[in-house]
Order: structure tokens, then sequence, then C-alpha cells
């Protein structure tokens, strides 16, 4: 039986198509890969958003920028502040319980009053408050890179809220 | 009946009773690691969990796809319990009469190669785990939920049931210690066992006797800390986190009176009547001196006792301390529990200034 045998040169262009090949599929695969780990959709709330007039809002939580902005708007002993919605514990969404006047979180039970302070379960501090200032045309400006932190004394900055 | 069962499934009394329980099962482990007393134990369990499984409230939380693998687990870890409870209270009797140990007998000791014993068992295994969760996933339908949003969260909000014993865990402690520290001490001490324990006895066979505090010390974890904990995150957290009892209609509007108060308010606001000093180390000096207490002090008053002194002779100084450090930071979980149902104590270092909280 007389085996065929390949050459020098044959055996490298096989060679080099194989690796070629191999490094291809590869790639292709790694790239699939690295594609899947990033959401396909993804939904991130703008960090600064217009919050309408202050006259606009009564006294008590606002939730119309919750869902869409991450932020209660709250009206309180004559001062209008933007409350985050991020616990303080670890980060989960609370919810404002209007018949009980306090924010609960789901995850692990803490409670905040309406003004953003911790009363019940593991929540180590206040949430936090962002910087409010108004435009030119009276509307509400919120911006959610400032915060402000009840527990450093920044509550009485007087970015962090509007007199009302 | 069922108020009663709703009452006292409260953590503050169910995690008391199932460590009496835990304890008495190991003190008594001759009387459970019996056959007669399994089938007792199984006549007296069947009808209870009849009478359960009636309650359309109970089946309900049962029923939902997400517990599924925890009912498994539960009956699993009944019987994964009994059973080297049962072998080694064999064993101990024989080895109290001067015999060998099961294990040591010439018909168990023989011999059998890998190829074909072992693999085909283990190809049976994989064949039979594969049909069993083909057919869990025909009949159960996987419970997807709405996309991610990052301004909305379900309520309750529940992580996987394997996390859930931690999830419950955190209700107790800061993120850092309950998610990064306490765990990572779980996995480096699991780790670690091997390495810790010198006790050449119970090698290839089961006994109690020979290896008491060690047993003793991971089944509590085990048992307590870990299952215990993710039965109460499974079957008795409803919305807000709030407990309700087994057959308790899960009410959104379920108000639980709570009002938690750091270790330094008690000290300066309650028991000093002052107000909180600004430097935020002289106002959480006492938890940080109970602390250091707790984790140096400790080992060093263990080694007075008569326990202390047998494990530092039989392991060595350095094993001793680790081990130690181990099982002390094992107990903050139980001490933190309690304190926080006794006095709705929060936290004993409270430092959100720096993100530290103990
Ligand atoms: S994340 Fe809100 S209580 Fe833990």
């Amino acid at each position: 039986m007389a085996k065929q045998q390949l050459n020098r040169r044959e055996f490298f262009s096989f060679l080099t198509v194989g690796w070629v090949a191999f490094t291809a599929a590869t790639a292709g695969l790694l790239s699939l890969a690295f594609r899947f780990s990033y959401p396909n959709v993804n939904f991130e709330p703008e960090m600064e958003f217009l919050a309408g007039g202050p006259s606009e809002f009564e006294a008590g939580v606002d939730e119309r920028y919750k869902n869409g902005f991450g932020v209660w708007m709250v009206k309180q002993d004559g001062k209008l502040f933007a409350l985050s919605n991020i616990c303080t514990h670890l980060g989960c969404i609370p919810s404002w319980m209007p018949a009980e006047k306090k924010f609960k979180c789901p995850c692990h039970g803490s409670g905040y009053y309406m003004s953003g302070i911790n009363f019940e379960g593991p929540a180590p501090r206040p949430l936090e408050r962002y910087k409010v200032s108004l435009t030119p045309e009276g509307k509400i400006r919120v911006d959610k890179t400032k915060v402000y932190r009840y527990e450093k004394g920044e509550w009485n900055n007087p970015n962090s809220f509007i007199s009302v | 009946m069922k108020h009663f069962i709703n009452i006292i499934a409260d953590p503050i009394f169910s995690f008391p009773i199932f460590s009496l329980l835990f304890f008495a099962m190991i003190k008594w482990y001759r009387v459970v690691g019996t056959k007669k007393f399994a089938w007792i134990f199984l006549a007296i369990s069947v009808p209870v969990t009849v009478w359960f499984l009636a309650d359309p409230q109970f089946i309900k939380i049962i029923l939902w796809p997400d517990n599924i693998p925890i009912n498994i687990l539960v009956i699993l870890i009944v019987f994964l319990t009994w059973f080297p409870l049962y072998k080694a209270a064999e064993n101990d009797k024989r080895l109290e009469q001067g015999l060998e140990p099961v294990e040591a007998l010439p018909e168990n000791r023989e011999k059998v190669w890998a190829w074909p014993n072992l693999v085909y068992t283990e190809l049976f295994a994989i064949i039979a785990g594969t049909i069993f969760l083909v057919v869990w996933a025909i009949i159960f339908k996987a419970p997807l939920e709405e996309p991610a949003n990052p301004t909305w969260a379900p309520n309750p909000a529940k992580a996987p049931w394997y996390f859930l014993g931690l999830q419950e865990m955190l209700v107790y402690f800061d993120p850092w210690m309950a998610g990064v520290v306490l765990p990572g001490l779980i996995v480096v001490g699991l780790i670690a066992i091997p390495y810790l324990d010198t006790n050449p006895k119970g090698n290839g066979y089961y006994c109690f006797q020979d290896r008491k505090f060690a047993i003793t010390g991971f089944l509590y974890g085990w048992l307590v800390l870990w299952i215990y904990l993710i039965i109460v995150g499974t079957f008795l957290r409803g919305p807000n986190w709030t407990f309700y009892g087994p057959f308790e209609y899960w009410d959104f509007h379920k108000v639980v009176a709570e009002y938690n108060v750091n270790l330094s308010e008690f000290l300066w606001l309650k028991w000093l009547n002052t107000s909180m000093p600004k430097n935020i180390f002289v106002r959480e000096a006492l938890g940080i001196a109970l602390t250091f207490a707790y984790l140096i002090g400790l080992p060093f008053i263990s080694l007075k006792t008569k326990f202390g002194k047998d494990l530092l002779e039989k392991v060595g100084t350095m094993r001793y301390y680790i081990v130690i450090f181990l099982v002390i930071s094992m107990g903050s979980l139980p001490i933190k529990m309690v304190l926080r149902w006794l006095f709705s104590l929060k936290y004993i270092v409270a430092l959100p200034e720096i993100e530290l909280n103990l």
C-alpha cells in the first residue's frame, strides 16, 4: 500500500492553514463570549435632569422622578430636596409606603423616614441627597453627581435643598 | 395551634429553639442515631407535614418555583445528618467494647477496581441526575422576572436560594462584614480545616467520641448558622424582608415596630445622658474596646479553661489561635442576632463616616 507522503513544503502550508483556522475560530468564540457579557438593554438614568418648578410640589414625597431618574423629590418643613433611592446598606431600591410614611427596603428591611434618616434595619446611614438648584427659568435642576451625606453634616449645605 | 406556630417560628424564638434542639441532638446522638428513632421521627413527621401542607398559605410558599430546591435540601439534610450520627453511634459502641470500627471489618476492607465499578456508578449517577433536571425543568417553569431596572426592585428581593443564609446574615451586619469578611472567613476556614485538624482519629471510619469538638463546631455552623438561616430567609421572610409565620398571609402592609440603636447612642445619650462627642473615635470608644476585648482577650481567657489548655496542647500555639479566631468570628453572628432581638442594637462600632460598622 503506497502511502501518500507530504513533502516539507506541503506540510508547512497545511500547518499554517490549520493554525490560522484554529486562531480565527478561537478569536471568534472569544469575541462572542465578550459580547455576551454586555447587556442587550442598558438603562442608565440621566445624571442631571430638570424637575419642574418648586410650586408643582406638594408637601410630602413625590414619586414622579423615581422610576426615570432614581430620585424622590421631598418637600418637608419648608425645604425641597432630592433624595437618592439607593439603600445605604447594600444598594437595593427601597419603596415609599405612604400609609406608614416611610421608605422600606425589600432586601434586608431597612426603614427610613421621609427625611431620609434611617431608623430600622441594618442601614448604617441615611439616604443621600443630591444637589438641587434653580435655573433662570425657575425650574429645579437636580445634579446627581454631587451628593450630600447627613453623617458628614452636609445637609445644611444650601446647595442640598431649595427653600420653599 | 397555627397561631402558636406562627409565633414561635419567629427567629427570636426559633433560633434558640433550634440551637437547643441541635445541642440535644449532639448530646443524645446515640438515641438519635438509631433506626428506631429514625422510624419514629418519620412516622411523626409525615402526618405533621401533611397537616402543614393542608394550609393554603403554607403550600403556596412551598410550591413557589424558587423554593423547590430548598424543600429537597431540607429533606436531604435531615437524612444526611441522621445517617453519620447513626454510623458514628454504631462505631462508638463497638470501640467502647474494644472492637474495631465497622469499616475495618474484613468484609468491608475488600478492594474493587475503579473501572468498571466506580465509573459505572458515576455514569448512572450522571444519567439519573440529567433526567431529574430535565423533568424538573419541564414541570416547573423558570421564575423569570422583568428586565433589570436600576430604579426599581422586586419586593421581597431575594437572593438565589443558596445565598439566602447570607442575605439573612446581612440583616444583622454591615455589607462589608456579612458580604465580604464573614463569607471570606467561611471559605478560608473551610480550606484550612485539614491543616488545623491534626486529630488522626476518625480517619476512614465514622465516630463521634473521638472528634467531639470538631464535629459539634462544624455542624453548628452548618446546620444552625447556614441551613437554618436559609430556611428562615426562604420561607419566613416576605415583603420588605419582614418576618411572616408559615401560615401567615404575606400582607404588604404588615408593620413591625422596630427602632435600632447603635451602642454609642446607648452609651452617650441613654446611660451618660450627654450629647454625642464630636470625635468619631471617642464616640465609638466603648464599641472599639469591646471588639478588641472579644477578638484578642477571648483567646487568652479561653487558655485558662481546661478546654483551651487541652486544645493548645493538642494542636500547638499557631493552630490554637487560628482555630479560636475562626470560632470567635463564627460566634459573632449569634451574638449579634441575640443583641438585636434583646436590645434592638444595631452596630457595636458604627463609623459610617469611614464605612466601617461592626
Ligand atoms: S440593601 Fe436595603 S436593607 Fe440591605
